[in-house]
């Protein structure tokens, strides 16, 4: 770290500076002795893993939590914040990294909601608040419509109204949430040349970011963030994304590279034709081909997928976040009905299979929202493993539920996969996310599955985790495991696949040869930008 | 507020002592809010409680104690099979109503001789409350209708259901001024036994029915697939889909069950003591029954606690009137209790997730896990 520590030394004073923050949840400190200097009219950015602590200061600095330690000086003067009503009336503003956006409200409408301008004590002042709006947008260069209605507006075009309720508010120091993470590439362009806009003209903005070529792109100065505290402050000019990586993980990066193939000619999943349509278009025939919906103008979430895993073969789907990878999982596991198409299982048509026959049929599932869909949050561990297992050994005897396996069996899952945990029966809330999610790979690779399909199954885990996990996926695919992995993490997905797919908007668009691709042809890919490979 | 409701309704377990603190703090905070009532009022608290509990300890009350919690308890758990897969069964109150009067009825026909009559007088008191409830949970399933409104909804229906049926075209019989079904023969009436010493007032059997459905409902939840996927359901629908639980199936089964239950709430009182179902018969106990289920936290011992103390206030409280007490004080009581044991469930529930949070990390003893998303 020490190399890279430049201090920022500025002639004013900075618009933003924290020394010394620190905060702590029962059990985990969150921030410890957190330093940071944002010089005005800078495009600042955080970057830090998942769960290193950006999204907590970014809280304190909004007001959203209180430090337990530390200083925080807005433009050289100490304040002290107790809601974000406090950080708003220092000019701070944030925009979220999730849309707080009334969609049937007017652009003017939800800009203007809970700060209306008056007129004559009760009315609104819709033509004051429209022309501030205007005055704003063109002053900025947003090109924001006040009088537009939200659902009728791209992500995009979403997110600059975002931007402009908190520039309404008198914000001067923006706080962008992960503000790439909803957007297509041209759109994130589109972004940074609002962002060079805004700092032109004197405002500053925090950038929080994990996509590091983003950062290295438009950031003036880019501060790192390892385990809740700020490691290093770099220039752009002087780092590569591959040094920011390791700043960021705090050792040479894990690879999750396979050795050598295992991929057998034993067709274990064959998905063919699989087509859904969005909710919202009323009853459609079952069975009706994906051409003839599309000619019907309805709108699809998969459009006639095919794809076949083999026995020992990782299949990558790789794509933007939103275009179908949910929907496509869901199907697989029974859990959404479609509209065609079929989906063999080992041979036997599982199509309409409910999700627990499938589950009993062999398929394993890592969800990609643990919380939501992997855990009982408050139930013991050894509840946890029996979920999604509740027909089979060594839960259950018969109809009754067998504590003494089930326990047992959670007990040698904490053994072999070093889920962290002072016993099984601790609640699974009090469970880092890395140790949650060794416990769920564990659960879903009892039970001998010939499927496992694994839906980002390193997000949010710590780096130790992550290698785990790998190792674990590599071996069950040495055993002769199907995998279905669909991952942001384009370095995963490149390292562990044997054959990569790309889907956009809810289609396979591409095939990728994981062995000749790189992360930013692949990138390009899922963009629809181009088939380079 | 979906997670405090799960913490309210026992889906969120509290082990070891804070399981007896929270209730017991909670009533004696309710007794020192009635005090200071009492005091207001001019009276003396000590005299009320004391009188309160020298006639909760006569041999004859009891027995009322005994019998009336019975039914009490019966619809508690009605009510905790609905609540532990977050399903809010409020229409126990109209299930047994109209599954007593239907059984009533055909309990006074006599088609069968002796117990078996009584056997058959429950099986359809089981079969009305349950198709009554399977109506909520159908529309629930089939056209997403809350069961909170469509049991609300139900128990009008039912009120008005049992005043049409209760008419002397129907099923009714009128006896002088009054109008109820036909008395089921004597032979069929359930057996008591006269357990507490110094009085001839009977034990009636269906405190063991209770009992019965207690263990049988602790057993089926904490033991049973089935009671594993209805907690499931009821922690986390979303986790319970994705592991393969049919939401709609359980949703329709904890309905039946539940109105199964609630079919029997109304038995004690039909078979042990009222022998017909008249405009006298007990009303709103499936109300008294979402009270004892919020105390005793849908636990099958706890609500048992909180039948035999709604039932002890119940049947004391007309002692108070030699006070020249109201014996509605009972009922600010019963008002407090519930209201304070929610809020201090809720500060034990605080205390101990920070508890166990801490207790995790020492126990690890590794460097402070770091956790930017925690909130």
């Amino acid at each position: 770290m020490g190399e890279a520590a430049i201090t920022t030394a500025i002639a004013t004073d900075p618009a933003v500076e924290l020394t010394g923050i620190t905060k702590r949840f029962p059990g985990v400190i969150a921030n410890r002795d957190v330093r940071l200097s944002v010089a005005k009219g800078h495009i600042h950015a955080i970057v830090g893993e998942n769960g290193a602590g950006k999204s907590t200061l970014m809280k304190i600095l909004y007001g959203m939590q209180r430090p337990d330690e530390g200083e925080i000086r807005i433009n050289g003067s100490a304040v002290s914040f107790h809601t974000p009503g406090d950080a708003i009336g220092a000019g701070i503003g944030m925009v979220h990294q999730h849309f707080m956006l009334a969609d049937n409200l007017t652009v003017l409408e939800n800009v203007i909601l809970g700060s209306e301008p008056r007129k004559g004590g009760l009315a609104i002042d819709f033509g004051a608040a429209r022309k501030k709006i205007r005055e704003l947008s063109d002053a900025y260069g947003l090109g924001v419509e006040p009088d537009a209605l939200v659902e009728e507006l791209g992500v995009g075009d979403r997110q600059r109204v975002e931007i402009l309720k908190v520039l309404y508010r008198g914000a001067r120091i923006l706080i962008l949430d992960e503000p790439t993470a909803v957007l297509v590439p041209h759109e994130v362009d589109e972004l940074f040349d609002n962002l060079r806009v805004l700092v032109r003209e004197g405002l500053t903005i925090l950038f929080i970011s994990h996509k590091l070529d983003e950062v290295l792109k438009v950031a003036d100065a880019i501060t790192v963030i390892r385990r809740g505290t700020t490691v290093a402050s770099v220039e752009p000019s002087g780092v590569t994304a591959r040094k920011l990586a390791e700043l960021m993980v705090g050792s040479e990066l894990p690879s999750p590279e396979t050795r050598e193939s295992t991929v057998t000619d034993v067709v274990t999943l064959e998905v063919s034709g699989l087509t859904m349509v969005a909710p919202g278009h009323g009853p459609v025939p079952k069975g009706t081909s994906a051409e003839q919906l599309k000619a019907d103008g309805v709108r699809l979430l998969l459009e006639d997928i095919s794809f076949t895993i083999h026995k020992g073969e990782v299949l990558g789907i790789a794509g933007v976040e939103g275009n179908g990878q949910a929907e496509l999982v869901e199907a697989i596991m029974g859990m959404r009905s479609i509209t065609a198409g079929t989906i063999s299982l080992g041979g036997a048509d599982i199509t309409a299979w409910s999700t627990l026959k499938r589950r009993e049929g062999g398929i394993g599932f890592i969800p990609e929202d643990r919380h939501r869909h992997g855990l009982l949050l408050e139930a013991p561990l050894w509840e946890n493993r029996i979920l999604g297992h509740q027909t089979r050994e060594p839960n259950v005897k018969g109809v009754w539920i067998d504590r003494a396996g089930a326990r047992k069996d959670t007990q040698r899952i904490v053994d072999e996969y070093d889920v962290r945990t002072p016993g099984i029966d601790v609640d699974a809330a009090a469970l880092s996310g890395g140790n949650q999610q060794k416990l769920i790979v564990g659960r879903e690779m009892s039970g001998e599955p010939v499927l496992l399909i694994a839906s980002h199954p390193t997000r949010g885990v710590d780096v130790g985790a992550q290698a785990a996990i790998w190792d674990h996926l590599r071996n069950a695919r040495a055993a002769g495991l199907a995998v279905l992995l669909i991952s942001a993490d384009l370095d995963e997905l490149i390292g562990l696949s044997d054959s990569l797919k790309v889907i956009l908007r809810g289609r396979i668009v591409a095939d990728v040869d994981p062995g000749a691709v790189t992360p930013e042809q692949l990138g390009s890919a899922m963009t629809g930008a181009g088939e380079d490979t | 507020m979906s997670a405090f409701m799960e913490r309210l309704t026992g889906r969120v377990k509290l082990d070891g002592v804070f399981a007896i603190v929270a209730p017991v703090l909670a009533v004696v905070f309710a007794g020192l809010v009635t005090s200071v009532v009492l005091l207001i009022a001019g009276n003396s608290p000590a005299d009320a409680f004391t009188t309160l509990l020298d006639q909760g300890s006569t041999p004859r009350i009891i027995v009322l104690i005994l019998n009336t919690s019975a039914a009490y308890y019966l619809s508690a758990v009605a009510v905790a099979i609905g609540f532990r897969m977050n399903l809010f069964n409020i229409g126990v109150d109209g299930q047994y109503r109209l599954a007593a009067l239907l059984a009533a009825a055909v309990g006074g026909a006599g088609l069968l001789p002796g117990v078996l009559n009584s056997l058959l007088v429950v099986l359809v008191a089981v079969l009305v409350g349950a198709l009554w409830a399977s109506i909520a949970g159908l529309l629930k399933v089939t056209r997403g209708v809350s069961e909170v409104i469509s049991t609300i909804m139900l128990n009008a229906i039912a009120t008005g259901l049992t005043g049409w049926l209760l008419t002397a075209d129907r099923l009714g019989v009128l006896s002088g001024n009054a109008i109820g079904t036909t008395p089921i023969p004597e032979d069929a009436h359930a057996p008591g036994w006269a357990l507490i010493p110094g009085t001839p007032m009977q034990v009636n059997s269906f405190l063991i029915v209770a009992i019965i459905v207690g263990v049988g409902y602790a057993v089926l939840l904490n033991r049973t697939r089935f009671g594993f996927n209805l907690r499931a359901t009821g922690r986390s629908e979303p986790a319970a889909v994705a592991s393969g639980v049919d939401v709609k199936r359980m949703v329709i089964s904890a309905m039946v069950i539940s109105g199964a239950v609630a079919g029997l709430v109304g038995m004690p009182e039909l078979l042990g003591g009222s022998f017909q179902y008249s405009l006298n018969f007990p009303a709103g106990l499936g109300f008294t029954g979402i009270a004892i289920a919020l105390l005793g936290r849908n636990n099958a011992v706890g609500m048992a606690v909180g039948a035999l103390l709604w039932a002890f206030l119940d049947s004391s409280s007309n002692a108070l009137q030699i006070l020249d007490i109201s014996k509605e004080l009972v009922d600010i009581m019963k008002g407090v209790i519930v209201l304070s044991v929610i809020i201090a469930y809720e500060l034990v529930h605080r205390y101990r997730t920070v508890a166990a949070q801490r207790r995790v990390s020492r126990e690890l003893a590794a460097p402070a896990e770091v956790e930017g998303a925690a909130v």
